[in-house]
């Protein structure tokens, strides 16, 4: 355990969401558990309903579990206030989503500059520029969301996504609003830039394409998880 | 992140989306609305202490009946001080033949201070002003001087033991007093003449006045006032006249109340457009918390956006403000006196924190809530923030109760203004809900176009009732003071008997009665009554000191402070009715008895058995309150407040004064009158009543104008509503087109909404004003009430022109929008 305790970057401990609604309780993810080794890929697959946004969203410290640990670099994110999760997030973490989720108000630029702002990044006008320019939206910096296409703006978004080298990145159905085309050259992206950087990705998706290029695939059924949780070598401490 | 630099970029790139643009057209609305009312009436606050000081012909005056030692001036030029004297004394002045009683005022270079004097070179022409004093050996008059002597500008008048030139007519003296029963006319003469007229011995009744002007006078007064000798007083422009420094703070008060309700409609637009603004936000804040910004940082950034729309509404507000006190100025025109002072910045600071009242009790709270918009939105657009009812409530409250705090500046005010808005509100609302219902009834009865937009208005029943309420004020008020400027007054003259006496005629002396009653019989005049009047200031009630007397009412207590106008009577007056107590008998015996006008009587909480205690020039005279009087001041007769038993004010120093109606056609008599009776002063009604009129006039567009800010936030609330119902409204508007209906038909049923509500409002206002004019009609004015189908007419006509108009603007666009790309969207 303790030997492999440095690999492991981000840990599941019987995590359990519940929610009551009209007609009870009802429990959208129940006790799961697993352990994500730094550098790994990692594929959550599963029907709609299966409980992969929940995993996701407790994961990331979005949302706070009923039950169960997470934890991120060795820090239960699961016993953080919002305020001490959001600060964790700023430190380490990336996220792309499936909405492209760039705030309108802001340029290309300063959507890529506000994860270097809010981890107190000494240069983050240079840092964006850079990842910009990586992603291959060097001449559109000025730009604004609206003014981007789909494709631009998801490029926008990995850029954001890997902007502050964050250890862990979440993506949530990277590819959904693209069409096929954009959606393999935006996940040929989100994959070099991966390998490049040494990031864990975590990536929750439909796409059995997408799945199979994670070294990892984790099935989700009812709120389970099927088959093996723990990336080869790793412990899960149950 | 920087909140500050973000909230700046967030700022520049979202005024435009629109929420922030109504937001600062809310704000800057409140703020313009109150600027204008506080900067005009601190205008016209300068231009009256102006005056005060010009009533005084200074800044500071030093008043004795002893010669004043030279040290006051020493002093006063010390501190660089403008200085000069004036010595008033009556006396009288002679010629060969005749002889009248004048009020010699000799005065020193730099007379009037402030101010300046008139003078014309004939008698009765209209003067001009002068820097100049008379020189050595000359004597300036009022022209009732050259009518008593019979003589012109040249002659020669003797003044105790001097001669002098009578040069000039002086048509003003800006000291000259209020009063229009001054007994003698001026005759103003150098002082350099004075010594030589021998005029002032030791029993002379004098008075010596030493005038001060200049900045630092306040401080001179502050430096003389523990030195001043018994029998010398100071006088500053606080003495002026203080009941028209009350009239001023009233009226503004009034005008600022006004404003007020502009200002709270406003809040409601402020509210929508902040709750929408937060709800598109939403998401923008779920994203900068999912990337990792902790809630003080994500609500630093908005709460400073907010701070943004503040500063430039505020900035725009003012502007706004600026032109409005122009135009207020404008409208009163004549009535404010022509060297107006400048606005004041002072009077901003004040109306920008009403700004940031209305922000923070409106826009606040869904910032707060947008603070605490769970992460968890970026994964689940479900998830809102939750806007706290208890948290806006209360900071609405707050703030409702600050602004009118603020406004009111007395709990008592505040609290009835609170509970009259609450039930003009909510009398509003009650009818526009009401009618809604009715309107619900009839929409089977329509085509599909007018249903479809009858319906919108009943089902956004809330909206419609805020949009209802906001209209129907705004138009009821300018159509009440339309009607009141233009019919009422009209209508109220006409009732007036034709025969209504027309000239007053007063400053009657005791020996010129039965000579001008005489003249007035054959110039066919019937039975002319001369009243007698007697000044004399209220010392005591009931034995106890006026100034030892609690009075809560301010027009009693300036009542009580000034000379009052007292009569006797063996009878009561036409048009007196007496509604408490008895009037006395014609025989009756025992000590002297007095009749108060009722409504005056209660202000000074005085009760039938009472004593009250007068000073006649000097001799006290006691009587006791028998009756209390209704008067009829239509009658144009003339009135008293006051009357006395006969015999009760015998040895008075008294004039008279009577009123006659004189046809047009026999005005000429006037001519021979003024010959005849030079010292009688012949006030003509007509124009006093248009004058009112005028006064009326002017004041009711001033409030008019006022509520044009009201109409101004109604539009906003209109604005606000359908920027909040734009995307439903989209989404109605692309699925009645996809169901096949033509873009005409879903405008003419937006146009149908827009317009029954524009012109229910319309209705609302007719009726809401119909009844008050009616009230007015019955109560003050006292006649039959027509309805007017005119107001009918033009209120219905503003309404649905100005709610049409402006609700079919707005929702254009959404008509317009693809419905494909809505219905895509979802």
């Amino acid at each position: 355990m303790e030997g492999t305790e440095d690999a492991v970057l981000l840990r599941a401990v019987a995590l359990t969401k519940q929610v009551s609604s009209p007609e009870g309780t009802l429990t959208i993810l129940d006790g799961a558990a697993l352990a994500v080794a730094r550098g790994e890929t990692l594929a959550i697959t599963g029907p709609s309903g299966s409980g992969k946004s929940t995993l996701l969203a407790l994961l990331a410290g979005l949302d706070a579990p009923t039950a169960g640990q997470v934890f991120l670099d060795g820090v239960e994110l699961s016993a953080l206030d919002e305020d001490g999760r959001a600060a964790a997030r700023a430190r380490g973490v990336g996220f792309v989503f499936q909405a492209f989720h760039l705030l309108p108000a802001l340029t290309a630029l300063e959507n890529v500059m506000l994860p270097l702002e809010l981890a107190e990044h000494a240069e983050p006008r240079r840092g964006a520029e850079a990842v910009l320019a990586e992603v291959g939206l060097g001449a559109r910096l000025g730009h604004y969301p609206n003014q981007l296409s789909g494709g631009e703006q998801q490029r926008v978004a990995i850029a954001r996504a890997f902007a502050a080298r964050p250890s862990l990145l979440f993506a949530d159905e990277p590819t959904g609003n693209l069409d096929a085309a954009t959606g393999a050259r935006i996940a040929d992206l989100l994959f070099d830039l991966n390998a490049k950087l040494g990031t864990t990705l975590v990536i929750v998706t439909h796409d059995a394409g997408l799945a199979a290029r994670c070294a990892r695939e984790l099935k989700l059924a009812g709120g389970r998880i099927l088959g093996t949780a723990a990336a080869p070598g790793v412990a899960i401490a149950t | 992140m920087k909140p500050l630099a973000h909230s700046l970029r967030s700022f520049a790139r979202e005024w435009r989306s629109g929420e922030l643009a109504m937001l600062l057209a809310a704000v800057a609305l409140s703020v313009g609305a109150t600027s204008a009312v506080a900067l005009f009436t601190d205008r016209v606050r300068g231009a009256m202490e102006q005056q005060a000081s010009e009533a005084l012909a200074a800044d500071l005056v030093i008043e004795s009946r002893d010669p004043l030692p030279a040290r006051f001036e020493a002093a006063a030029r010390a501190r660089g001080l403008a200085t000069a004297r004036v010595t008033f004394f009556p006396s009288v002045a002679t010629t060969a033949t005749a002889n009248q009683l004048v009020e010699v005022r000799a005065v020193t270079a730099g007379y009037p201070l402030r101010g300046s004097l008139r003078v014309a070179d004939q008698p009765y022409a209209r003067g001009a002003p002068t820097r100049t004093l008379p020189a050595r050996g000359e004597l300036w008059a009022e022209p009732r001087l050259f009518a008593a002597l019979g003589l012109a500008p040249g002659d020669k008048v003797r003044l105790g033991a001097s001669e002098f030139t009578l040069s000039r007519v002086l048509d003003y003296l800006p000291d000259q007093g209020w009063n229009f029963v001054d007994v003698a006319p001026t005759a103003l003469i150098n002082d350099a003449d004075l010594a030589a007229t021998e005029l002032l011995g030791p029993a002379s009744r004098v008075s010596h006045r030493v005038l001060v002007a200049g900045a630092g006078s306040a401080e001179l007064k502050a430096e003389l006032e523990g030195q001043l000798a018994r029998g010398q007083r100071l006088l500053d422009v606080r003495d002026g006249r203080p009941e028209l420094r009350a009239a001023i703070d009233r009226a503004g008060r009034f005008l600022g109340l006004a404003a007020l309700v502009a200002v709270l409609l406003a809040c409601v637009a402020v509210a929508m457009a902040a709750r929408r603004w937060a709800r598109r936000e939403a998401d923008a804040a779920a994203i900068l918390k999912c990337l990792g910004a902790r809630q003080r940082t994500v609500l630093a950034a908005y709460a400073l956006i907010v701070l943004w729309v503040a500063l430039a509404a505020g900035l725009a507000g003012a502007l706004l403000g600026w032109g409005a006190q122009a135009g207020l100025v404008a409208l009163l025109g004549d009535l404010l006196p022509a060297d107006l002072p400048g606005p004041s910045l002072a009077a901003l600071p004040g109306t920008l924190a009403l700004g940031a009242v209305v922000l923070g009790g409106f826009a606040l709270p869904p910032v707060w809530a947008l603070g605490r918009t769970p992460p968890l939105r970026v994964l689940r657009r479900d998830l809102q923030p939750q806007l706290g009812a208890l948290l806006a409530s209360l900071a609405a409250l707050t703030a409702i109760v600050a602004l009118l705090w603020w406004q009111a500046r007395d709990p008592r005010i505040a609290t009835l203004v609170l509970g009259g808005l609450g039930a003009v509100v909510g009398g509003f609302a009650l009818v526009a809900w009401l009618a809604l219902r009715a309107l619900g009834r009839i929409r089977g009865r329509v085509g599909v176009a007018w249903r479809y937009g009858v319906a919108n208005v009943v089902r956004r029943g809330r909206e419609s009732v805020a949009q209802l309420t906001a209209f129907g004020i705004g138009i009821a008020v300018l159509l009440l003071l339309g009607a009141v400027r233009t019919n009422l007054l009209e209508e109220w003259r006409a009732t007036l008997p034709a025969d209504a006496p027309n000239r007053f005629l007063v400053n009657v002396q005791p020996d010129e009665v039965a000579p001008l009653a005489e003249f007035l019989t054959a110039a066919g005049v019937a039975e002319p009554q001369l009243e007698p009047l007697v000044r004399a200031r209220l010392v005591e009630v009931d034995g106890v000191a006026i100034e030892q007397v609690k009075l809560a009412d301010p027009r009693a207590r300036s009542f009580a402070e000034r000379e009052a106008n007292l009569s006797w009577r063996s009878t009561p007056q036409v048009g007196n009715r007496v509604v408490e107590g008895a009037w006395w008998k014609p025989t009756a015996v025992g000590g002297p008895e007095v009749s108060f006008e009722v409504e005056i009587a209660r202000a000074l909480g005085l009760e039938l058995g009472q004593t009250v205690t007068y000073d006649v020039a000097g001799e006290r005279v006691t009587a006791r309150l028998t009756s209390l009087r209704e008067v009829d001041w239509d009658s144009f007769k003339p009135n008293f407040f006051i009357v006395f038993s006969p015999g009760a004010l015998e040895g008075a120093p008294a004039t008279y004064l009577t009123s006659i109606h004189l046809p047009p056609e026999r005005s000429a008599a006037l001519l021979d009158l003024t010959r005849r009776f030079p010292s009688v002063t012949v006030i003509d009604t007509d124009v006093i009543l248009t004058q009112v009129r005028d006064v009326i006039a002017r004041a009711s567009l001033t409030v008019e104008f006022v509520f044009l800010f009201t109409l101004g936030a109604g539009v906003l609330v209109l604005l606000a509503a359908v920027q909040a119902s734009r995307d439903e409204r989209r989404f109605e508007s692309a699925v009645l087109r996809t169901l096949g209906a033509k873009r005409r038909t879903v405008l003419a049923g937006v146009a149908a909404e827009f317009l029954t509500l524009g012109l229910l409002a319309g209705l609302l206002a007719v009726l809401a004003a119909g009844s008050v004019e009616w009230l007015l009609a019955r109560e003050v004015f006292d006649m039959e009430w027509r309805p007017d189908p005119l107001l009918a007419l033009a209120g219905a006509a503003l309404g649905t022109l100005l709610v049409g108009v402006t609700g079919l603007l707005a929702t254009r666009a959404v008509v317009d929008h693809p419905p494909v790309e809505t219905l895509r969207k979802g």
